[in-house]
């Protein structure tokens, strides 16, 4: 069993028991430039994910020339 | 994590301030740091009224849900740009931004590019053979210049935009980088009123990019996810991706970035710069500011593109 994690239709998956933060270390994403979402809440960095978790990975970097 | 007001599970962790928030107390606490960012920087008082740039991106529309919240006189300005490229981006964003304005009960002006002058945006940009394949100089050009006469034309004080810190310090660094002194020096909260063209300002420029995301997640705002399908490896996102490495080693990296600039700025450090800059001209066509004598930039362009 596994814990996905979803960004942009791109799915990873970790290892059970990780906080968010190691997890989003583990898929090299930068924490500071997503927003994770578990079951409609957010969840930060010190969050343990479990098993069967599906975490969404909000992007939040927009805009081009301004 | 718990919300340092309740001590209930938070929903927000801001490191640069070493303050986490559940999502009431954060929902609580954006209004009023913008309101104090108002005063701060002294952009508009209750009795002005504001226009809001909205484009259905979650900047806009959370500063819209916002000004409106604290009971500011805000209207919405949206521009249809004419940006399809296979997604119906443009189309898309005009929905939500219509649909918001709806829910709250709020005025919005549509102005469609094409509509009002003969092409969108990326047809503008293929005719003038500006911006090597990209309509985003194009685009830069007809948004100011379309915000401005909005503005003017329909009698407002203020024309503010959902900037945020990111976007700031992105601009920032690429100005610092080739060393704009200009651009550096125009560069703020507040661009003053200037020959009857409103007075510009940033209301969220002090906000994270990733705070505003969590606060349009947080109030439940409908907002355009996919990015415009010109920005994709654009330079103002690479910046922004190279801060939040530095954000992420050194927690408010980026706040600093901006706020010392502005306190530079504001001792002097660009104004020796600014005697020798050159005059502002006003465009013999439309009127607005323009840097060169004769017609402004939007006006060669659009006589450039019209039949003869």
């Amino acid at each position: 069993m596994t814990v996905k994690l979803v960004l942009r239709g791109k799915e990873y998956e970790v290892k059970p028991g990780m906080t968010l933060l190691d997890s989003l270390k583990k898929i090299d994403v930068l924490p500071e430039s997503v927003i994770a979402v578990r079951d409609g809440e957010m969840i930060l960095e010190d969050e343990i994910l479990k098993d069967g978790d599906v975490v969404k990975l909000v992007a939040v970097i927009s805009g081009g020339a301004q | 994590m718990k919300c340092r007001t309740c001590g209930a599970k938070a929903a927000v962790n801001m490191r640069q301030h070493k303050l986490a928030l559940c999502k009431q107390h954060f929902l609580d606490w954006v209004p009023i740091q913008t309101a104090r960012f108002i005063k701060k920087y002294r952009m508009f008082g209750p009795e002005e009224r504001v226009l809001v740039a909205v484009s259905g991106g979650k900047d806009s529309l959370s500063l819209w849900d916002i000004l409106h919240r604290l009971g500011y006189q805000a209207d919405g300005l949206y521009l249809g740009l004419g940006i399809d490229e296979g997604l119906g981006y443009s189309d898309e964003s005009r929905r939500l931004t219509e649909q918001f304005a709806r829910q709250h009960g709020l005025k919005l002006h549509i102005v469609d590019v094409q509509a009002t002058y003969g092409y969108d945006i990326p047809t503008l940009s293929a005719l003038t053979h500006r911006g090597q394949n990209r309509p985003c100089a194009v685009c830069g050009v007809v948004k100011r210049h379309e915000m401005n006469r909005i503005a003017r034309d329909l009698g407002y004080d203020v024309l503010a935009t959902g900037h945020n810190l990111d976007d700031e310090a992105s601009v920032l660094f690429g100005n610092t980088l080739s060393w704009q002194a200009e651009f550096l020096l125009r560069q703020g909260p507040v661009l003053p009123a200037h020959d009857g063209l409103a007075r510009k300002v940033k209301p969220l420029c002090r906000f994270y990019e990733k705070e505003m995301t969590a606060y349009a997640l947080l109030r439940g705002i409908e907002y355009i996810y996919e990015e415009c399908p010109f920005s994709a490896g654009s330079t103002t996102i690479y910046y922004k991706e190279l801060l939040n490495r530095l954000e992420n080693d050194r927690p408010g990296a980026k706040l600093a970035f901006y706020l010392k600039f502005l306190e530079a700025r504001e001792n002097g450090l660009f104004r020796s710069s600014l005697d020798s800059s050159q005059p502002m001209y006003n465009c013999p066509s439309c009127g607005q500011p323009t840097q060169y004598e004769g017609k402004c930039s939007f006006c060669r362009m659009i006589e450039k593109v019209q039949p003869a």
